[in-house]
């Protein structure tokens, strides 16, 4: 039974890379009103590619610091993810603009479906352990433990949040972007190239996915072609949460969300009288997305999307 | 009591910062045809879906033929009595003409499960009710003939003949129509208004918004007028015309 | 597909005709294939149970227009159903009751007997089956209810996680009251028994079903209870599509806002329209455990959702015929390529490159995206324009006009 101080610091970590795919998820839906079904495997796309340069390396250059290898491994994994997620939108969803949201919705699912199929063609089925780059090291903080790979994955989710807040505020094409989400026939007139826009997002979510997922792997040491899908809906549930469309609001939502599951599978066997036990740890993200859409559609930030049609 | 078919009073509906309707009331005898207009935001197509259950008011009392009733969802308003057409005509477009007019039907009919799959006596003898009285229906607006047509093939015109057909499925006390004749010619509201004196001989009384003021004039027994969502005049049209408030609403006036 | 044609409503003759022709060709398959071995028929008895998932799934997608991704929630409540009813789990769900609540364990006994210690319940088909369906009937309202007022693609993933939760609860709820034997899942399943046949085959047979002189193999004894059901499926469904409650679901699928304002109770309506659709899952899931003979959660994840709704998708939504023909495509397509490919693959490659569960997922995800860009209507779509979602018109009418204004 850990303390809490470790529940919520396993939280905060779990929270930290559900931000970084919920604000992919979220940034999609405020520009195109689309969900990117495809979002979480755009993270297994990029864990793979991480590990297979962090292999390549290590066969180029054994020796080099495990640092360098996972930041070279980021670096290299990001254009691949975002020119996956780009041509993804080209191809699957840039024709269906105008159709009924299902359309694009079950194009989303299939694609999903393609890419790890592609993955299991290219990798394998079997898991694939992740090596430990870092020192294992741990490192005490106020009674509870945290690994170095978690730490560098605070520091790295908040860094890119923070890129990522300036950008979208102080920036021309971050303003562009918020011309869209909110109405993009009148950004249009006033000259904004909505498609401009719409590859620019598609690319900076792949990017935080990415990062998102090379990190993943370091911190769960192993990797399989289907493990974008439960955190994508995860992360799609924290994006909600927060406010679907609101980059704040999958910030919040996902740190909140993280938190709520460590939390959660800690003490839900008290809660239940031993019924229900730790393993049931997935169901929080989809209990509290149905609680979410019940009561409160707009989410944490009240953004106003998410009901009636 | 009155003997009023419709007695709406002390309606209020504010969304957010707006107001949109301030203490409006309607009355209507059965057998009329009443009309409601004013200009463009007046509140009249939000003041008709909170009567038809689309927008819950405020506050406000609703009556229909002496009964109160729930404006709370759309389904009970149309089970109660008041059938309704849309500004922006809203078809089942896929279905067939004829299968539009049918699902108006849904609301005094009853077969479910058992009856779509066993097809019993009653079953088989309710769906053919169901299909004679659309086919009567469509032939009594004038499109018989497209029956079996897709509804969003049709015409601009026949396509709202075809909603006010499926409305008077559901049997309705009140015929609640909103902007029939938008986007009509002359001789197309030639035909509509002799359609509604048609539906108002049949003992179907109706209220309407609209924006053509002769038609309204020709046609209507009383008009109420709504600016900014409050009742601003109430009365015979040759009252209505001449009225000052009326005149500065669509005119302008000394603001 | 122009001899073959299932639309009564305007060629009643050659419909029935081609329905006549399609069924004694299904009865004669199994007697024809038989002579290969029993793989081929055993294929289609999975595909005609997909199908019957696939016209379940086509009430809620393709009528009533709710796009539900975690259907097979409810195939696998009929299923686990079976399998506590119907096997030796019982025993061991009385031994968990019995450590938990020892009182609660002595008044199962007394409903259901002393033997239920060692040999757990074994209810019969006839019970079995409208049990499954009517549970899952109220899994389909349980599920579907907080669903109602949600937008299309919000419903999708709101379904979605009801599929995982259940999928999850399947795979956990052994402990402390063991219902479901976890991941394992449960075994020794009975097969179905009819007027005291197996159909599994007597002990000793070899799998072999005696009827009344006919001697069959039990797939093949499968293959036409499975078709019987099919064909039920196949009736119940189209009754309910051409009925007040049919052009319900349509309307509210139209346009939900109209629906309500001509007196539909778009709620009941919708929760109908779910449990409908759930009880054929129930069904077809009662069929599956006794089939197989066991269950785990394996066979009912996301994929599986998704395999089905590929199945609608792709046939096209909404019609019948469509909905069955995409259903035989995507259930028994891989098998058969696998019989194929791998075996070809072997021979000039030296090995297989394409496995067959990978072309399996190829083909699901292709069918999707290919079918929503090209023809969002599915290959075989209704030929009344009335009956198909608007989506799929408004393209067909775009190409059209394009077409016209090039000639």
């Amino acid at each position: 039974m850990e303390t809490f101080v470790q529940q919520i610091l396993n939280g905060l970590v779990l929270g930290s890379m559900y931000a970084l795919i919920a604000l992919g998820y979220t940034m999609v839906y405020g520009v195109l009103n689309l969900i990117n079904f495809a979002h979480g495997d755009v993270l297994m796309i990029g864990a793979m590619v991480g590990l297979t340069i962090i292999k390549l390396l290590n066969a180029a250059f054994p020796g080099l610091p495990g640092g360098v290898q996972l930041a070279i491994a980021i670096i290299g994994a990001m254009p691949v993810a975002m020119l996956v997620n780009v041509a993804i939108e080209r191809i699957a969803y840039r024709r269906l603009r105008n159709a009924p949201r299902l359309a694009p919705l079950i194009t989303a699912i299939g694609v999903s479906i393609l890419l790890r199929t592609f993955a299991m063609m290219i990798w394998g089925r079997s898991p694939l352990p992740f090596p430990q780059l870092l020192s294992s090291e741990p490192i005490m903080i106020g009674g509870a433990v945290i690994s170095h790979t978690q730490v560098l994955l605070l520091v790295l989710a908040a860094v890119a949040m923070g890129a990522l807040v300036f950008l979208v505020e102080k920036t021309k094409m971050g303003r562009a972007m918020r011309a869209v989400a909110e109405n993009p026939r009148v950004a249009g007139l006033m000259g904004v190239d909505s498609n401009r826009v719409i590859v620019s997002t598609f690319a900076i979510g792949a990017a935080l996915a990415a990062v998102a997922g090379v990190m993943w792997g370091a911190n769960y040491a192993s990797i399989q072609f289907a493990m974008g899908t439960v955190p994508g809906m995860k992360a799609f549930s924290a994006a909600v949460l927060g406010g679907i469309g609101n980059i704040y609001g999958a910030m919040i939502g996902g740190i909140v969300l993280g938190i709520i599951e460590s939390l959660g599978a800690g003490y839900i066997g008290d809660l239940t009288g031993g019924f229900l036990g730790s393993n049931y740890q997935d169901i929080f993200a989809f209990i509290v997305l149905i609680l979410v859409l019940t009561v409160r559609p707009s989410g944490i930030m009240g953004e106003r999307v998410a009901d009636r049609a | 009591m009155s003997t009023a078919l419709l007695n709406i009073s002390g309606v209020n509906k504010r969304f957010g910062g707006l107001q949109a309707l301030t203490d409006v009331r309607i009355q209507i005898e059965k057998g009329q045809v009443v009309g409601l207009i004013g200009p463009n935001g007046a509140g009249k197509t939000t003041f008709f879906n909170v009567i038809t259950g689309l927008y819950q008011p405020d506050t406000g009392t609703f009556e229909l033929d002496g009964k109160p009733y729930s404006p709370s969802a759309p389904h009970t308003v149309a089970k109660a009595g008041i059938a309704r057409t849309f500004q922006n005509i809203r078809l089942f477009g896929e279905m067939s003409a004829l299968e539009n007019v049918m699902v108006g039907r849904h609301v005094r009919t009853h077969q479910g499960v058992f009856g779509a799959i066993f097809r019993h006596g009653a079953a088989r003898r309710e769906e053919a009710a169901i299909r004679a009285r659309a086919q009567e229906l469509l032939d009594f607006v004038g499109i018989g003939q497209f029956a079996h047509r897709a509804a969003r093939t049709l015409s601009y015109g026949d396509q709202r003949r075809l909603e006010i057909a499926r409305a008077l499925a559901t049997d309705p006390k009140l015929l609640a129509l909103d902007e029939p004749a938008a986007g009509m010619n002359a001789t197309e509201k030639l035909a509509l208004r002799e359609l509604l004196l048609k539906i108002r001989d049949a003992g179907i009384t109706i209220l309407l918004i609209e924006h053509d003021v002769k038609l309204m004039m020709g046609l209507c027994d009383r008009i109420s007028v709504l600016e900014y969502g409050k009742l601003i005049a109430e009365g015979l049209p040759a009252e209505i015309q001449k009225n000052q408030a009326v005149i500065e609403a669509y005119l302008g006036g000394a603001h | 597909m122009a001899l073959l044609t299932f639309d009564t409503t305007h060629k009643p003759r050659q419909s029935y005709a081609s329905m006549a022709v399609l069924l004694a060709a299904m009865i004669a398959f199994p007697f024809i294939a038989s002579q290969f071995g029993n793989s081929w028929v055993r294929i289609l008895d999975m595909a005609l149970l997909y199908i019957m998932l696939a016209l379940g799934l086509n009430i809620v997608v393709g009528f009533a227009g709710l796009l539900d991704l975690g259907y097979i929630a409810f195939f696998a409540v009929g299923a686990y159903l079976t399998g506590l009813l119907s096997s030796p789990q019982f025993a061991a769900l009385l031994e968990s009751v019995v450590n938990y609540s020892p009182a609660l364990g002595d008044a199962l006994v007394k409903l259901f007997g002393e033997q239920i210690h060692t040999d757990g319940i074994h209810l019969s088909v006839w019970f079995i089956v409208p049990l499954a369906g009517l549970v899952a009937a109220l899994f389909g309202a349980l599920l579907g209810a907080p669903t109602l007022k949600l937008r299309g693609d919000y419903l999708a993933i709101v379904t979605l996680g009801f599929g995982e939760i259940i999928r999850i609860f399947m795979n956990n709820l052994n402990d402390p009251i063991n219902f479901t034997n976890g991941p394992q899942g449960i075994n020794l399943i009975d097969p179905i028994r009819i007027f005291g046949v197996s159909l599994a085959g007597e002990a000793g047979s070899k799998a072999t079903v005696h009827i009344g002189g006919l001697s069959m193999p039990s797939v093949n004894a499968y293959y036409f209870l499975f078709l019987l059901l099919c064909i039920v499926t196949i009736f119940m469904t189209g009754r309910l599509q051409h009925s007040r409650l049919g052009r319900a679901w349509v309307a509210i699928r139209e346009d939900e806002i109209a629906a309500k304002a001509m007196g539909i109770n778009t709620r009941n309506v919708k929760l109908l329209a779910f449990s409908m659709g759930a009880s054929f899952g129930g069904v077809a899931g009662a069929m599956f455990a006794a089939f197989q003979g066991f269950v785990s959660p394996e066979s009912f994840s996301l994929t599986e959702s998704i395999a089905v709704l590929a199945m609608v998708v792709l046939g096209g939504i909404g019609h019948i015929p469509g909905v069955v023909m995409g259903g035989v495509l995507l259930a028994a397509l891989p098998e058969v390529l696998r019989h194929v490919v791998e075996p070809a693959q072997q021979a000039l490659f030296g090995k297989v490159v394409i496995e067959a569960e990978v072309l399996r997922q190829l083909l699901y995800g292709l069918a999707m995206v290919v079918i929503m860009l090209y023809r969002p209507a599915g290959l075989w779509p209704s030929p009344n324009k009335e009956d198909r979602p608007a989506a799929a018109l408004a393209k067909e009418e775009a190409e059209e006009d394009a077409e016209e204004s090039r000639a």
